[in-house]
């Protein structure tokens, strides 16, 4: 295994609707922010991967324009995943070990602005059994809430207080897009949207672009002071039907965070890629993260939540407290499919 | 000039999908109102059912019949319905184990109201009227009430009686009339046949005010079936001046922490127009303002 890192972290401030931009203006910025931040450019990058989904512009093959806002010419070492940013992070951490590079530029964009996408995510569920009915994002999580309650494992007081947290958290996020004081008594007494989700119980929709740059082994010594080690990297899916999983636990994430190695020491930052606020208190228990780990000081998914994005700027959040010294080890994490159906684990540490 | 250009776009695929021998056997059957569920190679039934179970074995193929009901093992209340969703009303979503089977599917429940969903709770399968070989073959699951329909419906011609006629003859005109034994001199209103002190017919009329002694009250704040009136509200017993008994009624036009036990009321009347042989002319009885009276002049009609 070879020692690989992050390096720089670059984004567009998460808001409701950046109008005027199409794929290749959304990239461009953050591409080559990321890049200028360690004084490299294109032509120093040996692997190029993206993440993003044709579903929400509407437009199939959206992801190959997106490739004009790099400079493509001598042609590029790229790859492309329909996923979050954060799993095409993945795929570029597998290529470095091939060993023959030592740089990879990571990016994805997501404009949620543009279609309904309660509904667009409905194409994530079974086509045989679940899409025809129309089960919309929203309602699909609902049930995971309820289920949540049920069993006794948190009230709609708890949801309340994970978004009082993170959205306070935000306050000092400059790229945050819904952030503040908000009460929790005021927020209970919300209408449902799919019960027992209220509409603060959900997350925003923003527009936004994000970009890493990887670095291995002595390439990334020289790139910064510190460079954000990735120790432990691990993704696992549960199936796919709503039916045949309990809801209330996420074993994909305990399983991705035992192989990261996220017990194996103090976790003093965790980024948890939680769309809804009952999904971080799942996530914290399959991590086995306690009271003393700050999570999401970023303000997470509920303050900004750019699909698919989102996950790859928990990493960048995550790697930025290292980078700068604020964390010696950090977790990133990013879920994908419905109701916390794949979960990406990784340990980020300063030395 | 620098405006962003918008338009509208629609973006649809009209695919269609093969189904292979088991989403499609058990999507056909659908059609005949035929539910099934498939047998996983370690014994267990899963409906809707699946090519491969969770392990990644193959289902064996061999399909069980299943009655077409379940339990309720989570749900969502929707109160106002997306576009697409199986309902322009509101509706919940549930993940529903149909009897007999050991994994869960995703369906609507019409429930009307979303007080009647619970997890647990029974629910049977309602068929589409109109079916094409999909899962909305199935139109919606419904509630299984834990309880039989049981009305009774008599009908009756009832009449009050000689005294309670006089009584509410009364009323019609605006007046309480209560019967009085001449040798007790006892005022029952309502009037009786009788003084049950003595037994002697009450074989007087006399007319008593409208004004009297709120001599007690109480204030209900809870809700009940049938229950006219917003709670809370104060119900009181009002020995009329000239009565030996009270009547019950409404007591409003005063805040709730000044009614007490005392407090001279008098009838709110209807508008003459609108009276019939009914207590209901009095709306309620409100303070006259006087002095209350002393406990020892009403604690006889406690």
């Amino acid at each position: 295994m070879r020692d690989v890192a992050i390096v720089s972290f670059s984004q567009l401030p998460s808001v409701k609707a950046i109008e005027a931009a199409d794929e290749p203006e959304l990239v461009q910025p953050v591409t080559s922010d990321a890049m200028k931040q360690v004084g490299l450019t294109q032509d120093d990058i040996g692997f190029t991967c993206s993440g993003s989904t044709d579903y929400l512009p509407g437009r199939p093959f959206s992801f190959v324009a997106a490739v004009d806002g790099l400079k493509a010419w001598p042609p590029l070492r790229e790859s492309h995943v329909e996923m979050d940013g954060a799993f095409a992070l993945y795929e570029a951490w597998v290529r470095l070990m091939h060993g023959d590079i030592d740089t990879a530029l990571v990016f994805s964009f997501g404009k949620s602005s543009l279609g309904p996408v309660p509904d667009v995510l409905n194409l994530q569920n079974d086509p045989y059994y679940v899409q025809p009915l129309g089960l919309d994002s929203i309602s699909a999580a609902a049930l995971q809430a309820q289920a949540m309650i049920d069993a006794r494992k948190a009230t709609e007081r708890d949801f309340a207080e994970v978004v009082a947290r993170n959205r306070k958290s935000a306050a000092d996020n400059p790229n945050a897009q819904i952030k503040g004081d908000f009460s929790v008594d005021e927020m209970l007494q919300e209408p449902y949207i799919s019960s027992p989700l209220r509409k603060s119980f959900c997350p925003p929709l923003s527009d936004s672009a994000a970009a890493i740059v990887l670095a291995a082994g002595d390439a990334a010594k020289k790139l910064v002071n510190r460079p954000a080690w990735i120790r432990g990297f691990d993704h696992r899916t549960e199936p796919h039907a709503l039916g045949q999983r309990d809801l209330t636990t996420s074993p994909s994430t305990k399983l991705a965070a035992e192989k990261a190695g996220v017990g194996q020491g103090k976790v003093d930052v965790a980024e948890l890629h939680a769309p809804f606020a009952h999904q971080e208190i799942i996530l914290r228990e399959a991590m086995g993260l306690g009271d003393g780990v700050s999570v999401n000081p970023s303000g997470g998914a509920l303050a900004a939540n750019s699909l698919m994005t989102a996950g790859l700027i928990r990493f960048g959040e995550a790697a930025n407290r290292v980078l700068s010294g604020d964390a010696d080890r950090a977790v990133a994490h990013t879920t994908n499919g419905v109701c916390l159906q794949h979960n990406l684990v990784a340990v980020l540490e300063g030395e | 000039m620098n405006e962003i250009l918008s338009a509208p776009y629609v973006l649809e695929y009209t695919y269609t999908r093969s189904t292979g021998p088991v989403v499609g056997r058990f999507l056909e059957n659908l059609r005949y109102e035929v539910l099934e569920g498939v047998k996983t190679a370690d014994g267990r039934v899963l409906c809707p059912p699946l090519e491969y179970d969770e392990e990644g074995e193959p289902t064996t193929g061999e399909f069980v019949p299943l009655r077409p009901s379940g339990t309720v093992k989570s749900w969502s209340w929707v109160q106002e319905p997306r576009k697409g969703h199986p309902f322009d009303r509101p509706f919940a979503w549930a993940l529903i184990q149909i009897d007999g089977t050991d994994n869960a599917m995703v369906h609507a429940v019409d429930a009307g109201k979303a007080k009647r969903m619970k997890t647990g709770m029974r629910v049977r399968l309602r068929w589409a009227d109109e079916k094409n070989g999909t899962i909305r073959d199935i139109a919606c699951f419904e509630p299984i009430a834990p309880f039989l329909p049981g009305p009774v419906h008599l009908e009756y011609d009832v009449n009050p009686g000689k005294h309670y006629t006089a009584y509410l003859r009364g009323l019609q005109e605006g007046k309480f009339i209560g019967g009085r034994d001449p040798e007790a001199g006892k005022v029952y209103v309502p009037p009786r046949g009788a003084d049950p002190m003595t037994g002697n017919p009450t074989s007087e009329y006399v007319e008593v005010a409208d004004v009297g002694v709120l001599t007690t009250f109480t204030i209900i704040r809870i809700p009940f079936e049938g229950q006219k009136l917003t709670p809370p509200y104060c119900f009181g017993a009002i020995v009329l001046d000239g009565a030996d008994t009270p009547i019950y009624h409404l007591i409003s036009g005063v805040p709730h922490d000044d009614i007490r036990m005392g407090m001279r009321v008098k009838a709110k009347w209807k508008p003459q127009d609108e009276w019939e042989t009914s207590l209901e002319n009095i709306l309620y009885f409100e303070p006259t303002g006087e002095p209350d009276a002393p406990f020892d002049s009403y604690k006889e009609h406690l």
